[in-house]
């Protein structure tokens, strides 16, 4: 077996290799790019080393434990940077800015919801995922519950927002390849997900952790770099800054209002649920709280990312004011050479051309390849979120019953594994003109209507039953999908439809609702002995989630 | 086993101080960030004329960039109070309270 893995990540890394060396050769389709030799070298430097601790971590790489949560032995400080990694992913970098560029202050107000979360999630959530987790949500949702159905329910509301996230970050990896490469969108697609199936299948949590702290340490000194030069053109003068950029922007002193992008009320206070909850249900990042030793470390990662977090959607904001007048008003990076017309690589690449003008190829360079390890660390967490769903939630637990050898558990995420990365392709593939920043914004709609609600009653109400967490969950996971689905964005955008049937883009105001409601009157309802005794069952749930008594504990090697 | 080590804890009147103290800590904090927070989003949606106006006369910064700016700083700081906390006081007390159970168990 290990042998064979070997082979296949030589085998990988090749086929890897060969393929980020097509990547000039086929620069002549697009004759505007040419090759920028220093954002290939540094991207081959990153994917050298990634590829490096992938082989390191395919070593040791032997247990179910190493394989979901790097044996739990991942330090707060390790999990913050890698929280901060899977959270800062190229829709927050190219997404957010490019918002910034363009609606200004919505922008920052999309960042606070997403930032909002995080202290929520430390106080109520941090220290009861860890005492009760194991591999996945799941294990905590189930800890009392019906194990086949409620692990099937949070399995495939898992895969629905990995998938929906997955889309987000490919469509972002094919425009920023196209630009960079002048590789074909399609191909562009292909090398991420070839290259996210490597270090999943071979490195498991270990490589997917490591690629994500490394990566995450690029962003922040990348993004600050950019910011810094971007601000000395102003005299670090945010009043400057904002004097001009409201003078030249299309909207005026209107830029600093809230209002363009979330024109009704309806659809900010959807969006700031949406994105607030959602966090708190994201399968990849719940994830990440079990890679830790005990609820001291977990809390100390929350401290920690959102810190980072914090710090970089403000430099990020700071960015997209800078492009306004820098890459807004410079013809060079529109299409044709007409300011205000189409942004060369399309209008989720400010923040390159901030980074080329204020710091020339080299610096471009820097933060293409950064931007690009982004997408490929974020879409590995969120692959191996996806396959533990599949592997440990469905194959392992529900259809073998917990009798499932640790090789063959290991072997079915893998085969999972690849299987996503050929979805994410195709949806890649599919969504290609769709704003990303706009679809994580789904993503998030989905996880707070579908995992939230069921994981924080399991954690804080007694009175959950099977019926009422399966009611919940699939009542949650349906609405939500239903209600994107007939929004503009699906229905008349990607299906062609006239008009929407559902007027609002954001589907978390009404499908939260619906979801804490069916898991309570199911709840109420279920009158069976099996309720009797899952209620009864909360008490030492309660005591191991208040003390961690009982909770996994880290693996030795 | 498991069970009634929990069941000590359970009976414990540390477990119950415990369990108030964080719990009333935690969900005050919560209380604080999503009062705030959605203050700022009914602000968004009914008033956004308000966070357009700057601070002062001839400011550049709106009311809306420095109170996002402040909860951005504000919220970090509410985590870092609560970690403090229970990683210190509140972790000390779950050690005694598994420790008492352990002696209860012999």
């Amino acid at each position: 077996m290990r042998l064979l893995n070997r082979i296949g990540l030589a085998l990988g890394l090749l086929a890897a290799s060969a393929m980020v060396h097509a990547g000039p050769a086929l620069d002549g389709i697009q004759e505007k790019q040419a090759t920028n030799w220093h954002a290939i070298i540094m991207f081959c430097l990153f994917v050298a080393l990634t590829m490096g601790i992938t082989y390191w971590a395919a070593s040791r790489t032997k247990s179910t434990a190493d394989f979901y949560t790097a044996g739990g032995g991942i330090t707060g400080f390790q999990n913050g940077l890698a929280i901060a990694g899977d959270y800062m992913s190229a829709a927050t970098l190219l997404g957010l800015s490019a918002m910034v560029y363009g609606q200004g202050y919505d922008g920052y107000i999309y960042m606070l919801a997403f930032f909002a979360g995080w202290p929520i999630i430390l106080f109520l959530m941090a220290e009861r995922l860890r005492n009760l987790g194991r591999f996945t949500f799941s294990d905590i949702t189930a800890y009392r519950l019906d194990q086949g159905k409620v692990r099937t329910m949070a399995a495939i509301s898992s895969l629905t927002v990995v998938c929906f996230y997955l889309l987000a970050q490919m469509v972002g990896a094919g425009q920023l390849i196209k630009l960079l490469f002048g590789l074909e969108y399609k191909i562009a697609i292909f090398v991420v997900g070839l290259l996210m199936m490597v270090y999943v299948i071979f490195g498991g949590m270990v490589a997917t952790t490591w690629v994500q702290i490394i990566k995450a340490c690029m962003l922040l000194v990348g993004g600050t770099l950019v910011m810094v030069l971007a601000m000395s053109k102003f005299g670090f003068s945010y009043h400057n800054l904002v004097q001009q950029a409201t003078a030249v922007h299309k909207l005026g002193p209107k830029l600093m209002y809230p209002g363009s992008l979330l024109a009704d009320p309806v659809t900010a206070i959807s969006l700031g649920l949406g994105l607030m909850f959602g966090t708190a249900g994201l399968p990849h990042i719940l994830m990440r709280f079990f890679t830790v030793t005990n609820a001291k470390e977990a809390r100390k990662s929350v401290l920690y990312a959102s810190g980072f977090v914090s710090y970089f959607f403000n430099v990020i904001f700071l960015m997209g004011l800078c492009g306004i007048l820098i890459v807004g008003q410079n013809a060079s990076f529109f299409e044709g050479g007409t300011i205000g017309g189409k942004l060369i690589g399309g209008g989720n690449m400010v923040a390159m051309h901030l980074a080329k003008a204020v710091g020339g190829n080299m610096l471009l360079g820097f933060l293409a390849a950064v931007a690009f390890a982004t997408i490929l660390a974020v879409v590995s967490g969120l692959a191996l979120a996806g396959a533990s769903a599949i592997s440990h939630d469905l194959y392992a637990r529900v259809i073998k019953k917990g009798q499932a050898s640790e090789a063959t558990e290991i072997k079915v995420s893998k085969i999972a594994t690849i299987c996503l990365g050929f979805v994410a392709i195709v949806l890649g593939i599919l969504f290609e003109k769709q704003n990303i920043a706009f679809m994580v914004g789904l993503a998030f709609g989905v996880a707070a209507a579908a995992n939230f609600p069921v994981l924080i009653l399991s954690m804080y109400w007694k009175g959950l039953t099977t019926r009422g967490a399966l009611w919940g969950g699939y009542g949650g996971l349906v609405s939500a999908v239903l209600f994107v689905l007939f929004s503009k964005s699906v229905w008349v955008d990607v299906i062609g439809n006239k008009a929407a049937l559902f007027p609002y883009t954001q589907p978390a105001l009404f499908a939260m609702p619906i979801a804490f409601l069916l898991a309570f009157i199911f709840s109420k309802l279920d009158g069976s002995d099996r309720a009797k005794a899952e209620i009864e069952a909360f008490e030492d749930q309660y005591v191991r989630a208040q003390t961690g008594f009982g909770a996994a504990t880290a693996t030795k090697h | 086993m498991s069970s009634e080590m929990y069941e000590h804890m359970r009976a414990n009147p540390k477990f119950q101080k415990l369990v108030a103290k964080r719990g009333r800590f935690a969900w005050s904090l919560a209380f604080i960030v999503l009062g705030m927070f959605y203050g700022f989003v009914l602000l968004v949606a009914f008033k956004p004329a308000l966070l357009g106006r700057p601070i002062y006369a001839g400011s550049m910064l709106t009311i809306g960039v420095a109170f996002e700016l402040f909860m951005f700083i504000f919220f970090w700081v509410l985590t870092a109070v609560y970690v403090r906390k229970a990683n210190g006081e509140y972790d000390e007390l779950t050690a005694d309270l598994i420790k008492d159970a352990w002696k209860e168990n012999k």
